[in-house]
């Protein structure tokens, strides 16, 4: 029979580290959606406020962001600042941070980005009905901004759990990282371990996102 | 003589040094239809806006009863209750379904008990022969339907006075007629109207007096027939005469 490597799985604790690898990759995720979801709404409003200095500054940070690969950021938060400013950071902590200042950038361009997707034209035809400001927001403007909003924040959230991936590199000891040692481990008992693992992992992110990007999908539908 | 519902004195807007409204001043009487014309540009939309105060002026004054309508102006969501308007891009709320979109501001402004005005929509709904599509949203629509859905929307409020900004101009030729015999209806009705429009049979049918803007300024205000028939002035010629075309064969 073709040997996919599985029986490894089975083997001592190996299915219970791989899933707590997991979990420490949804703490990682989730700790960071939660804190860059408000603050990305914060800096989202604020860049479709008329100052050209928040408007630049803002910008500035978003490209920054963007340009910058997610490893070299990691990086330059685990090794560089470390380093350079002398605080001791755990890797999982600069994961944090260097997840926090990518998802709030992304997500304050959602938000900028659905505000605007609002005509002016919504905004006084509300007025024109004899509206006060604070009910066209409340009745108007907020609920389709919110409409357009979670679809596209709901896949940010799953961008950022497969995007944890990439905090083996310092040192975070997260799934694939765990899959990595067990695969090792393993090398001369089970040499084909490598696909089960891997396959395991796979089948672990697909369960962590897939439910996620439903949810999206049924809103973004429901809402059309 | 019954009192004007809506004065215009004076009033001057400029964009920076390009004027728009150029001293304009005219009065409307309950139950009259007024129709505003002219070249693109003219100012027509940009007097509508000013007319509920959804554009600042330099000076002059817009009266509605005893009341002053101004840009940020005090009471102007009260004085805006009583003014109604109809946009060209219909602007419905897209989050909502036909009906919501007509009970908003009558039950959450006006604070009106929901049945009461929904009775009443699905009355006003059915007089534009739109009630079977009282559960739809407002993408479900035509152009056409969402414009009288956008007049019902309107109506519901009990406004004094309503204004039509160009309401037809994004419409195809087949929806326009649609949209045109709810505004005849309104107008045997009694409605007191102010419509800014490019369709000239029409306006000759429904208007009691032209205004014709050119400029921002009104270069001519006359009946309709004397008005399109016999314009005195060279100007207004002019553009009526953009309207027919001569035979080429």
């Amino acid at each position: 029979m073709l040997d996919l490597g599985l029986d490894v799985l089975f083997k001592g604790k190996n299915l219970a580290r791989l899933l707590g690898g997991l979990g420490v990759a949804l703490k990682i995720s989730a700790t960071s959606v939660l804190i860059s979801l408000p603050l990305g709404i914060l800096l989202g409003v604020l860049m479709t406020f008329r100052s050209p200095i928040i408007k630049a500054i803002l910008r500035l940070y978003l490209e920054f962001i963007r340009i910058m690969p997610q490893m070299v950021l990691l990086f330059l938060v685990y090794f560089g600042t470390t380093r350079a400013f002398g605080w001791n950071l755990s890797g999982e902590t600069a994961s944090v941070i260097v997840f926090v200042l990518w998802g709030t950038a992304e997500m304050s361009d959602l938000v900028r980005g659905a505000l605007i997707a609002i005509p002016k034209h919504q905004y006084e035809s509300a007025e024109a009905l004899g509206m006060s400001r604070a009910q066209a927001y409340w009745y108007i403007i907020i609920p389709q901004t919110v409409r357009r909003l979670i679809p596209l924040s709901i896949n940010l959230i799953t961008r950022m759990i497969k995007t944890t991936s990439l905090v083996l590199m310092i040192g975070v000891v997260e799934v694939i990282k765990v899959a990595q040692q067990i695969i090792e481990a393993n090398r001369t008992a089970s040499p084909n371990a490598a696909f089960g693992i891997y396959l395991t992992v796979f089948v672990l992110y697909f369960f962590a996102c897939w439910p996620i990007s439903l949810l999206a999908s049924y809103l973004e539908k429901k809402w059309k | 003589m019954a009192e004007p519902i809506l004065t215009v004195e004076h009033l001057i807007k400029a964009y920076g040094e390009t004027p728009v409204l150029d001293d304009i001043s005219f009065a409307v009487k309950p139950g009259e239809v007024i129709v505003v014309v002219g070249p693109s540009g003219c100012g027509k939309s940009t007097l509508l806006r000013c007319l509920n105060g959804l554009e600042p002026t330099q000076s002059g004054r817009v009266r509605l009863g005893n009341e002053t309508v101004a840009y940020g102006g005090k009471n102007l969501t009260q004085l805006r209750q009583r003014i109604g308007m109809v946009f060209q891009s219909y602007e419905l709320f897209p989050h909502l379904t036909v009906l919501d979109n007509i009970l908003l501001a009558p039950t959450k402004v006006q604070k009106r008990p929901k049945d009461e005005v929904q009775k009443e929509a699905e009355a006003l709904l059915d007089r534009v022969g739109l009630l079977a599509k009282k559960n739809s949203y407002p993408r479900e629509l035509s152009g056409g339907q969402k414009q009288r859905v956008a007049i019902v929307r309107a109506l519901c409020m009990h406004p004094e006075i309503l204004l039509f900004d160009e309401v037809t101009a994004a419409l195809d030729p087949e929806m326009v007629r649609e949209v045109l015999d709810v505004m005849l209806d309104l107008a045997k009705q009694g409605r007191t109207m102010i419509i800014v429009t490019h369709e000239m049979q029409f306006a000759r049918a429904i208007a009691n007096r032209v205004i014709f803007l050119d400029g921002g300024k009104i270069v001519e205000e006359a009946a309709p027939a004397d008005f399109f028939d016999h314009p005195k002035t060279e100007r207004a010629q002019r553009f009526l005469r953009t309207f027919t075309f001569d035979a080429v064969k």
